[in-house]
């Protein structure tokens, strides 16, 4: 095929993704959080049970005025959001979702590597927004994100370099390569402070301490409004898409599955992407907010001893059957 | 307490996802009407056929939410040379729903059975003047009233019921009489009249 129509044709298809996902997500959450609380969630706009909420938020949100404080850094208050979603945008293309070439943005050599330093990129919108923002509010809730971003992102990298280790390699598509089905048990810890640690990066309850509203109002966010706002919300439903994705890959074997392995590995990559994303939510719906202290209590004495036991245990492994 | 540790954070997550598998609770009020008892306190209706004007239900009101108008109007004797009576005619009855709290009291304290409860509840309006409703609107209502309960099994037979009986009984001995007398009169040579 055309070399530019094949990059084009590439970049096109991550982009609505890009896109897509993340609504389809949030308007998930809708639902599955209005039911685990008793109730409807949405059920008007578009007609069908409320399909359209989304839609009809979006364009809630471009009719209104967009606004910059009088004291705020304004090129950096309007440069915020772009930082947090963009991110997110770039990580997606490096993540595969089937075997070969034909099922991945761009392969990345080193896949571990970028993802992971990109997706840290991301936190830098908050902190920027929060910075930017001339606001107390919004500067506590920027030091939070900080503070959680360096509490979180040492498991999180941690626990991605365990799974580099088992495969040898720190490509994505080369991990699922030398993925085998004992990965699973053998990674499991690993695997559940990757993602604990990645909800946390991506400021989800119950690790939302940098938008606690009934503390700081919204964190970086409070003095946004219109477009650049939902731009910040989009940025944290594609941060669970990605999350979901990565962890799919490095841990539960992307595109492996018990059967249908030829032609259908993709549908195995989005079924455990939309499994983890339902987690994702469910987490949200069941717990309250940790407290400050008790959030990085979690990831200092908790999360970081465990990825490194996990990291011990993965270079014993190695040692043992090589 | 407990003794795995996380075993409480599993439990929340059981509980959520169990609440997700259960009916919801919400009630699609315009699209689906409640189910209410048939008691239900919605509204006030007026049965104004039965209202003396009596004025009992307003003064009763402990707010005072109650308007009637009335005038008089003479009827005339019911027998040659009797005296002409006076009959109480409503003009006006109104409740000012934004002022009635629902008590009940004047339902209570009608003697003649003229103010009933009707499950009726959807008379909101933009403007607390267009509360006050009239008795048209109060009689409209009386429409959606449930009828009383029945009856205990060996309960004693309602007044207005027995009195009917009665006048019955009355009428149809009186009938049975006449028809008796007019057989006697048939049966004798005809020539002393009708009466």
């Amino acid at each position: 095929m055309n070399d530019a129509l094949d990059v084009t044709l590439r970049l096109l298809v991550v982009f609505v993704v890009f896109l897509t996902f993340p609504l389809i997500i949030g308007q998930t959450e809708h639902k599955v959080m209005a039911h685990m609380q008793g109730r409807l969630g949405p059920m008007y706009a578009g007609g069908f049970h409320g399909w359209a909420q989304l839609v009809a938020d979006g364009v809630k949100f471009a009719q209104k005025e967009d606004i910059v404080p009088a004291g705020a850094d304004r090129r950096i208050f309007q440069l915020a959001p772009a930082v947090a979603l963009l991110p997110y945008l770039l990580v997606l293309l490096a993540i595969p979702i089937g075997p070969g070439e034909g099922a991945v943005g761009e392969v990345v050599d080193a896949g571990v590597f970028f993802v992971l330093a990109v997706m840290g990129v991301g936190v830098l919108g908050s902190l920027m927004a929060g910075w930017a923002s001339a606001n107390k509010f919004s500067l506590l809730g920027g030091l939070r994100t900080a503070a959680q971003l360096l509490a979180y992102e040492l498991p999180m990298l941690l626990t991605a370099a365990s799974v580099a280790m088992a495969a040898g390699t720190v490509s994505l598509p080369g991990i699922l390569d030398a993925f085998e089905w004992w990965w699973l048990p053998w990674q499991i810890v690993g695997a559940i402070v990757f993602f604990v640690a990645g909800l946390a990066e991506l400021q989800r309850p119950p690790f939302d301490m940098p938008v606690a509203d009934s503390e700081i109002i919204f964190g970086a966010y409070t003095e946004y409004t219109g477009l650049r706002f939902a731009l910040f919300l989009l940025a944290e439903y594609a941060g669970i898409v990605v999350l979901s994705g990565l962890t799919t890959v490095l841990f539960l074997g992307g595109w492996h599955g018990p059967w249908g392995a030829d032609g259908l590995g993709w549908v195995w990559t989005l079924l455990k992407t939309a499994v983890l994303a339902f987690v994702v939510i469910w987490l949200r719906v069941t717990y309250p907010r940790l407290r400050e202290d008790q959030l990085q209590k979690l990831a200092w004495t908790l999360l970081v001893p465990l990825s490194l036991a996990q990291i011990a245990l993965t270079g014993v492994v190695k040692v043992v059957i090589s | 307490m407990a003794p795995i540790p996380g075993a409480g954070l599993a439990k929340g997550l059981a509980v959520t996802l169990r609440t997700m598998t259960k009916k919801t609770v919400t009630a699609q009020y315009p699209e689906v009407r409640p189910d209410l008892p048939p008691r239900t306190r919605g509204v006030i209706g007026l049965f104004e056929e039965n209202c003396t004007v009596c004025m009992l239900c307003a003064r009763e009101c402990p707010d005072w939410c109650i308007y009637i108008d009335s005038h008089k109007e003479t009827v005339p004797a019911a027998t040659p040379g009797g005296r002409e009576r006076s009959r109480n005619v409503l003009d006006r009855f109104a409740i000012d729903f934004a002022l009635c709290m629902y008590c009940g009291i004047c339902i209570e304290v009608c003697p003649f059975d003229a103010l009933f409860w009707s499950p009726e509840f959807e008379y909101a309006e933009t403007d607390i003047h267009e509360l006050t409703h009239e008795r048209d609107k109060l009689r409209e209502w009386m429409w959606t009233v449930p009828a009383p309960p029945a009856l205990d099994p060996a309960a004693e037979e309602p007044k207005e019921l027995a009195a009917a009986h009665k006048a019955v009984e009355k009428l149809t001995a009186a009938q049975a009489e006449q028809a008796a007398q007019a057989e006697t009169t048939e049966a004798e040579p005809r020539g002393e009249g009708e009466s």
